[in-house]
């Protein structure tokens, strides 16, 4: 069955178009200089300078006051860091949200864009309904679930309280980060159901017809089918995810603050005490730069072993019918 | 040093020319200079001193036509926080709120606040020196106090009769009797702010005035040694009362001032008191019902054996601070809000107590006029630890009384984190 969807993909890897656009004329380097010059000041310019500057604060001893840092420590800030309990509570949490997001938020997303492909009725109202929360500002759902699981008066209490399911939420250690997880889950769904859908209806038809021409029912159509043209899409999914995770910050600060004793506390929350709260910035420098690296290696490891061939231009579609 | 020496110089210059004309500028003066914004940020934003400092604004505005004052009013932590990066990227507001203290010596080192020394020198003998007290460093002053108070216990009357307790605790044991009472008569004893951190700080900080001494607390400032056993025992009676289980139900995710917060829980008559700092009466009637005649304040009860006693007293006021370059105006503006007539006005209101002298009979409100009672018979004062020592010190006493509280850390535990950080920032 798989080689039903490998033919499509080796047919849209043309050679050709590939070795024409390399530019070969020195003229030509002038004119993309030229175009690529304001694009390329602003990325230096918001982009790498800051980073380089925070690279360079993280090794020095600095309240962030008065110019630039004086009290070079080399690289004391990250031998501390890496001594320092809450680093590994954030590491520990990150992981945590991220094999959550990849095991329930991500399959649960792609469940309800598979429904929503099929001909239901009020299928446009329910996408309307499940996309909406991602339009909705980290801050403002911040401050909706933080009514709606306050452990006294909150609207979740009353409805389970009932039937026995009542919990404190964010206000428990042992539950915070799996509270914060649902909250994340709730606004973050309808935007992967989107871009699963999306997918879906790349895919054509005549593939799943065929295969069901073959014998293949429901679930071997979508296991060997639908599941794998989806990869791509289903790749730039968890991509998205994890980078998102790595920088979360917004949601668990209005939500939690990272607390109760740390318990929900991520990478960028302890970055802003440190930085904001203590006035530590080189020390906050610090765990920005292990963040950064965290992303970089991420994003290049993924981008080379898990995505190559996405980038390289393989789409699920057939390349000749777009 | 050349931009500090600078501002010096200029601060004189403004004090040479204000001289001839002090305060009381006419209103429509033909000889005012060009237009003047002033930013204005402060973080009352809770009746009766939210409408105050309007109304001030706007007459001020009406006195000097010249001038428009831009206010930026923050809640408490958003007010920190946002401070904080302004004054790192090397600016600061004109006028600003400060508590004085570890805090705004940073930003004084940093050479964003106008030494006011020569400016308020005629002035300076209208404060109390308690009131002054947190905002002179080497006998230079940097703001004008508006407001000076103590933490202490806020509580329901009707719950304390209910529970049969009809006298406030004085004594450390007393007090746990009470919450023990309270909890047998089906009362949350106490709502406290778990998540904002802060307000759980006051309990271990008293217990360390009231155990180890002020003497001490001073000393570990100095030292940077919270590990010796008197700071240690503080924590243990924090951790006795922790274990009586006397807050709210879930008072860890709890904010301060929101819906379903710590004021708003005693506010509403959910729970019986709250440790809290002179404006707790303003804010509970923002959160919730109020408790009008049934609130009652009591000072935080003495330790049996301990070195501190009931008369020393815990808090910090308010001031109004002066950026390094703000215009002369600014420092009207905050000789506008502390005269003696418009100070007396917003104190008779209820919003602040009084920070000048004589002004005690000007306090209306029966509780108000205990804590200002208490605070002009203090024996000794202590400002909030998150203000006292550094910034970084100061979270750090929070962060670990707040994990302490939660069950995170030994008292311990949170003895030796408070050390590690203070002795790594004297460094």
């Amino acid at each position: 069955m798989t080689t039903v969807t490998r033919r499509p993909e080796a047919e849209t890897l043309p050679a050709g178009p590939h070795r024409r656009r390399r530019p070969g004329r020195p003229r030509n380097l002038l004119t993309i200089t030229l175009f690529l010059l304001p694009a390329l000041a602003l990325f230096l310019l918001l982009v790498v300078a800051p980073i380089l500057v925070a690279m360079y604060a993280s090794a020095f001893r600095w309240n962030g006051f008065g110019g630039l840092p004086t009290n070079f420590i080399g690289f004391d800030n990250f031998t501390r860091l890496f001594s320092s309990d809450i680093f590994y509570t954030d590491l520990t949490n990150l992981l945590l949200v991220i094999t959550a997001t990849l095991l329930i938020q991500l399959p649960f997303a792609l469940g309800i864009a598979m429904l929503l492909h099929q001909r239901i009725r009020g299928r446009a109202f329910y996408r309307l309904v499940f996309f909406a929360p991602y339009v909705l500002s980290e801050v403002i759902t911040g401050v909706l679930f933080s009514l709606i699981l306050s452990p006294e008066n909150g609207i979740a209490n009353r409805i389970l309280g009932p039937l026995g399911l009542e919990s404190e939420w964010l206000s428990d250690p042992d539950s915070a980060l799996w509270s914060l997880f649902l909250v994340m889950t709730w606004k973050y769904f309808g935007f992967h159901m989107m871009i699963y859908l999306a997918g879906r209806q790349n895919i054509p038809n005549e593939l799943i017809e065929a295969a069901k021409i073959d014998g293949a029912a429901g679930w071997k159509v979508f296991r060997y089918v639908t599941l794998p043209l989806l990869g791509p899409t289903i790749r730039i999914s968890v991509f998205l995810s994890v980078i998102y995770t790595i920088q979360l910050f917004d949601l668990v600060w209005i939500l939690t603050e990272g607390g109760p004793a740390h318990a929900s506390e991520t990478l960028a929350v302890t970055m802003f005490t440190l930085g904001f709260e203590r006035s530590q910035v080189g020390y906050a420098s610090a765990i920005s730069v292990v963040m950064f690296g965290l992303s970089l290696i991420f994003a290049l490891g993924y981008q080379r072993l898990v995505m190559r061939r996405d980038l390289e231009g393989a789409t699920t579609a057939m390349g000749g019918k777009r | 040093m050349k931009r500090t020496c600078a501002l010096i110089a200029a601060a004189v210059l403004v004090a040479g020319c204000g001289g001839g004309q002090t305060a009381t500028t006419e209103p429509g003066d033909g000889g005012s200079p060009g237009k003047v914004t002033l930013e204005w940020w402060h973080l009352s934003t809770s009746d009766p001193l939210k409408t105050i400092w309007e109304t001030r604004a706007k007459e001020f505005q009406a006195a000097n036509p010249h001038v428009t004052v831009k206010m930026t009013v923050l809640e408490n932590e958003a007010y920190k926080s946002k401070l904080t990066t302004l004054t790192q990227s090397g600016k600061a507001p004109h006028v600003f709120a400060t508590w004085g203290g570890g805090v705004l010596k940073q930003q004084i080192d940093a050479g964003l606040v106008k030494d006011i020394s020569a400016d308020v020198a005629s002035e300076l003998g209208t404060f109390t020196t308690a009131a002054l007290a947190a905002y002179q460093f080497d006998g230079k002053t940097y703001a004008l106090p508006t407001d000076i108070g103590m933490v202490g216990f806020w509580y329901n009357k009707k719950h304390f009769e209910k529970a049969g307790v009809t006298e406030p605790p004085k004594t450390w044991s007393g007090f746990l009797d009470t919450v023990k009472k309270l909890k047998t008569a089906g009362i949350t004893p106490i709502a406290l702010a778990g998540k904002e951190k802060w307000p759980g700080h006051y309990y271990w900080a008293y217990l360390s005035m009231r155990i180890a001494g002020l003497q001490a607390m001073h000393q570990a400032g100095v030292d940077h040694d919270f590990t010796k056993p008197e700071f240690i025992e503080a924590g243990r009676q924090l951790k006795a009362l922790v274990d009586l289980q006397p807050f709210q139900r879930g008072f860890l995710g709890a904010g301060y001032s929101t819906p379903d917060g710590q004021s708003a829980s005693v506010s509403n008559g959910k729970a019986a008191m709250e440790l809290m700092g002179q404006w707790a009466p303003a804010v509970q009637n923002d959160s919730g019902k109020g408790l009008g005649k049934d609130l009652g304040f009591f000072p935080f009860p003495e330790v049996e054996g301990g070195k501190g006693v009931i008369t020393e007293a815990f808090g910090g006021g308010g001031g109004m601070a002066v950026g390094a370059d703000a215009p002369k105006e600014a420092l009207d503006l905050v000789k506008f809000l502390t005269n003696t007539e418009n100070h007396t006005k917003t104190v008779e209101a209820g919003g602040v107590l009084p920070v000048l002298k004589g002004e005690e009979s000007a306090v209306k409100d029966e509780n108000l006029k205990i804590v200002a009672d208490s605070l002009a018979n203090a024996t000794g004062f202590q400002l909030y630890l998150d203000q006292a020592y550094p910034p970084a010190v100061g979270s750090e006493v929070n962060d670990s009384v707040a994990e302490l509280i939660a069950g995170a850390k030994t008292p311990e535990q949170a003895a030796q984190d408070i050390t590690e950080v203070a002795k790594s920032e004297s460094e």
